[in-house]
């Protein structure tokens, strides 16, 4: 069965989004696979506003409720070792409750490392990197296209990583 | 999501996106997705559902791998294990985004005019 898009979302939300959709600029963008996966060095990408606590801040949420229409565009790091309970989140789109309790829904960091020690994969990045999916209204993703995801692009790819992993929340 | 996917690929990364909106990246032209039927935030699960975060992951791993062409969405075969209202209900933030108030009147508006002009559409 096909997924439905619309399964968990509020009608009015829904209705705005197929009314504002419109066609994918052409081409779109492809790398072929360098080779099987058991070969390659994974970078784990995610929008859920994820952040480690006690050593970067938040994501701007403040800002965000004064500006609604506005949504902070920045990104975090966050180490490959880290424990469940160093992760926080700020999105204010989302109960990050589930989140929180265990980062692995989104940043499967823990599962990852599995698959490296059983071969699966070739690798981990030492770094994952976290954005904060609410760009504002109407979504304006200039930023991302322009600064930051150039930016985390270079450092994935400072540390031989080939795949990465998208995980929108 | 979906532009990140189209900048990281545009730049040399070989990416997939794992996401319960493959709307969005038909929409947006993602290279590669696996689609999946689970409520916003819970992208590969349940929270300590090893098993279950495994087998999504494992399904992405081999969209990536088997994806042909740029555009490509995969399904996934994974159900979610609670009721749809209580999973609709779970995802949403305690109190409404911010943005919320500026949005319901515009929405409404854009719904009154495709009713009053549905030839358009």
């Amino acid at each position: 069965m096909p997924v439905d898009s619309f399964k968990y979302l509020p009608r009015i939300i829904g209705a705005f989004y197929q009314a504002s959709a419109g066609r994918p600029e052409l081409p779109i963008p492809w790398t072929p696979l360098p080779g099987p996966v058991s070969g390659c060095t994974f970078g784990l990408v995610t929008s859920g506003g994820l952040y480690q606590r006690g050593v970067e801040p938040p994501f701007d949420v403040e800002r965000e409720r004064r500006e609604p229409t506005w949504g902070d565009p920045s990104y975090r790091t966050i180490a490959a070792d880290v424990q469940l309970g160093d992760v926080g989140a700020s999105h204010l789109h989302l109960n990050t409750r589930d989140m929180v309790e265990d980062f692995n829904i989104l940043l499967p960091i823990h599962r990852f490392r599995k698959l490296v020690a059983e071969g699966r994969v070739g690798g981990l990045a030492r770094r994952a990197y976290s954005f904060m999916g609410y760009q504002g209204f109407p979504p304006d993703t200039r930023a991302w296209q322009e600064t930051y995801g150039p930016e985390v692009t270079g450092k994935l790819k400072a540390e031989g990583v080939s795949c990465v992993l998208l995980t929108p929340a | 999501m979906p532009v990140l996917a189209r900048t990281l690929e545009a730049a040399g990364l070989s990416t997939i996106l794992v996401s319960n909106m493959p709307f969005w990246a038909e929409a947006v032209g993602v290279p590669r997705t696996l689609a999946v039927e689970f409520p916003f935030g819970h992208t590969l699960g349940q929270p300590h559902a090893v098993d279950q975060q495994r087998r999504v992951i494992e399904e992405a791993l081999v969209a990536l791998e088997e994806a042909q062409a740029p555009g490509a969405i995969l399904h996934s075969r994974e159900a979610w294990p609670e009721p749809p209202d209580k999973a609709l209900k779970d995802w949403q933030p305690e109190e409404p985004s911010p943005v919320m108030a500026v949005i319901r009147p515009r929405v409404m508006e854009l719904m009154r005019q495709r009713r009053r002009s549905p030839s358009q559409e």
